[in-house]
Parts: structure tokens; C-alpha cells; sequence
């Protein structure tokens, strides 16, 4: 017989105890995928919710920047039980890196996150947010085949650029049956502001109400005081992009119809 | 013991394995231990003995034979083919490979370009290499 990779039998097994996963994802790069990742995590664990927050961007992993995870390391327990960072369970690839980069080839990604998946020991989670790496490349592929219960959850910026590939994307993905919760726009310019920002092409897809995959499930003003907030969870829950990225979440995720297949219901939000 | 984990994945890969091939019992199993990953053998061993002792018929009596394979490497670069033994490692460095092997790649480099883009060829970590069982 050829070789037998045993860990991805495992893989649905260790996520057994987690209610929703969500996969923050976009497709290009700085457009605020991880610290929207990192709030949401921090939001859900703030309203009581068991939150895990898994960082799969291994060559930009910035999770544990933006909740301040210092001199902290998964315990070995038949497996790796993630630390808690400010009421999250954080897992990244940080922890093992120090402070070097991780020049991973597309192969080495998809063993890595294997092995990441196959050996991390959540426990019991009312959601797992995942923080993608920007593109459809070997770690949302391997999303798809490992996880397909994890729903979407894209991100994008007012840019043309990030529109275009924003829609090529989510096209796919429908074509894929992946299923998605929506798109949040970030750095929504003030109203009446959106025709003098550089490259603005307005609200994601002009607003208009589409459906399935695409939908625009709300706004977050560009905050000029996120920066300092960032590696201070406490501080990063009072700002205004935290506020806004609150609202979309109570009112989108309080319909439990939105959150259907998992057994969580966020109506008490 | 995050060796656990991986003795786990080998017990489940192994009745899934025995359930698609339709074999009733399983007599034998060889699971390669890479270098690379450096897993500690009696944790492994003691793991498997354990987690087969559950309540699955068709692996409790099954053998786990481990083979040992050696890590090697060869530099996408400049073509040198290298082995583990001749790479500088620190302890701490060394237990961050053992969790993830693939971090091999930001502790370690080419012994002769000092590049980090290596193929690892051989001995990464566990694998299943046969399973014998009765139908």
C-alpha cells in the first residue's frame, strides 16, 4: 500500500466539541482580516461565548500581535491545549516560529496546518474564528477539504482592486458550495467622504441587497485609533472599529437562521 | 505527550483502513517515525498500547512494529543533498520542529548556500506504511 497520512483522520474529531467555525477570510492582503478575526474573537468571548481563535496565515501570522499574546505557549496534554489570551483559546503558528519567518512552499502549508489540526486539543468551544491567509491558495483549499463545515466570513476594503477580487473569489466559492455569512467592508469612509478616498468605489457590491455568498452583511468605519489599541485586548474592545464590527454581529448572528447547522443560536446577544 | 495526538490519528487511520478494506482483524501495523520530528519512541509505544486496548475488536490485538526512518534533505537552491546530523539546531528550536516539522524551514538552512527553500525528502514525521489484517 502507499504511505497512509494518519492525522487527518483525527482532524473532524478534535473540532467535535466546537459549535460554529467561522473563517475570516479576503483576498488580498492589509485589508484587516486578522484584527477583524482577533475582535470577533475577542466580542464573542466578551459576551460569554467560549471562543477559540485559530491563525492559519503562517507566513503573516498576526493574531497573537493583536491580542497581546506574550510569554504564553500551548500546553502539552495529549496534544496541544491552546492558551488562553484574554478569554480566548488561542492557537498559531506563532508560538513556534519565535520571532523568524516561516518560508513555507505550498506543500509544507498543507502539512503544517495538518499537523496543526490533527494535534491541537480545542475542547469545548461555542465558536472557533480561523484567520486566513489573504487568497484562495493551499490554506483555503485545505479549509474546504478539512473543514467544510466552517463557514465564511469575507472581508474587504472600499478599493476597486479588492472589490474585483473580492467577486472572482466569492464566485467561486459558490461554485464550490462553500458555505459564506457575508462580506464586512472595512474602512468605510465617513458618508459623504467615500468619492474622495483614493481608489473608493464605495459600499461592497454598491450596496445592493445580493444574495447567497455576496451579501453585505455591514460596514466598519475606518478608525484612526485602532492602531494603539492593537496588543491590548481590553482596549481593542472599546474602540470604534470594535464597535462597529459588534453592531454587525449582534444583528446579524441574532437571527439564528443565520448561524444555521450549528448548534449555537446567539438570540440572547 | 503531544505524541498522544499522533498515536490517536494512527489507531483511527488504521480502523478506518481495516473497515474500507474489510478486514476483521488487524495484526499488524508499520508506522514510520520520521528524525525529523524526533518523537519519543516509549511515549509513542506506550500511547498505541493504550488507545488499542479500547473498546475496538478489530485492533486490540493488533501489533505496532515502528520504523525508524532518517531525515534528509535536498536544497530547491543549489541541489546539495543533505541528512539531519550535519544541521545546527538548538534544543528550543529543536522542540518547535518536533511539534511542527515544517518549522524546520525557519530554524534550519542549506549547509552549503544557507538557504531555507529545502525539499525534506525523507523522514518528516509519522506514516502509516502497511497494515496486515485478516478479512
Amino acid at each position: 500500500m502507499k504511505a497512509l497520512d494518519p492525522r487527518p483522520s483525527v482532524i473532524s474529531a478534535r473540532l467535535s466539541g466546537i459549535g460554529g467555525i467561522i473563517a475570516v477570510t479576503g483576498w488580498k492582503g492589509g485589508i484587516g482580516k486578522s484584527v477583524t478575526a482577533s475582535t470577533l474573537a475577542l466580542l464573542l468571548a466578551d459576551r460569554g461565548f467560549k471562543t477559540g481563535l485559530l491563525d492559519l496565515d503562517f507566513a503573516g501570522a498576526s493574531a497573537h500581535v493583536a491580542l497581546g499574546a506574550d510569554g504564553v505557549f500551548p500546553k502539552e496534554e495529549k496534544g496541544l491545549e491552546p492558551p488562553e489570551v484574554a478569554g480566548v483559546r488561542l492557537m498559531s503558528v506563532s508560538f513556534f516560529s519565535g520571532k523568524k519567518a516561516v518560508p513555507l512552499r505550498g506543500a509544507n502549508v498543507s502539512d503544517a496546518i495538518i499537523e496543526l489540526l490533527a494535534i491541537t486539543q480545542w475542547g469545548k468551544l461555542d465558536f472557533l474564528i480561523i484567520d486566513m491567509p489573504p487568497g484562495i491558495n493551499d490554506a483555503a483549499l485545505d479549509l474546504i477539504r478539512l473543514i467544510p463545515r466552517a463557514k465564511v466570513l469575507a472581508v474587504t476594503t472600499p478599493s476597486v482592486m479588492a472589490h474585483s477580487v473580492l467577486e472572482r473569489s466569492l464566485a467561486l466559492y459558490k461554485r464550490l458550495k462553500v458555505p459564506a455569512l457575508g462580506v464586512i467592508e472595512n474602512m468605510t469612509p465617513p458618508p459623504g467622504q467615500a468619492a474622495k478616498a483614493p481608489g473608493a468605489a464605495g459600499p461592497a457590491f454598491g450596496g445592493r441587497p445580493g444574495g447567497g455568498a455576496g451579501r453585505l452583511i455591514g460596514s466598519i468605519r475606518f478608525d484612526p485609533g485602532l492602531e494603539e489599541a492593537l496588543g491590548r485586548p481590553d482596549k481593542l474592545l472599546k474602540t470604534a472599529f470594535a464597535r462597529d464590527l459588534g453592531k454587525i454581529m449582534e444583528r446579524y448572528f441574532k437571527k439564528p437562521d443565520n448561524y444555521s447547522g450549528s448548534r449555537i443560536k446567539l438570540s440572547g446577544i | 505527550m503531544h505524541e498522544w495526538a499522533l498515536a490517536e490519528s494512527v489507531i483511527k487511520a488504521a480502523r478506518e483502513h481495516a473497515a474500507g478494506a474489510k478486514l476483521r482483524v488487524l495484526s499488524e501495523v508499520g508506522v514510520v517515525l520520521g528524525e525529523l520530528q524526533a518523537i519519543d519512541r516509549k511515549i509513542f509505544s506506550f500511547a498505541l498500547a493504550e488507545l488499542a486496548k479500547g473498546p475496538f475488536r478489530e485492533i486490540g490485538r493488533c501489533r505496532f512494529r515502528l520504523i525508524k526512518a532518517p531525515a534528509a534533505f535536498k536544497c530547491r537552491a543549489c541541489a546539495k543533498e543533505f541528512t539531519l546530523k550535519v544541521l545546527k539546531r538548538t534544543g528550543r528550536e529543536g522542540e518547535y520542529i518536533h511539534f511542527i516539522p515544517e518549522l524546520a524551514h525557519a530554524f534550519l538552512k542549506c549547509p552549503k548556500c544557507k538557504s531555507p527553500d529545502f525539499e525534506i525528502t525523507a523522514g518528516r514525521g509519522v506514516s502509516i506504511k502497511y497494515i496486515k489484517g485478516e478479512q
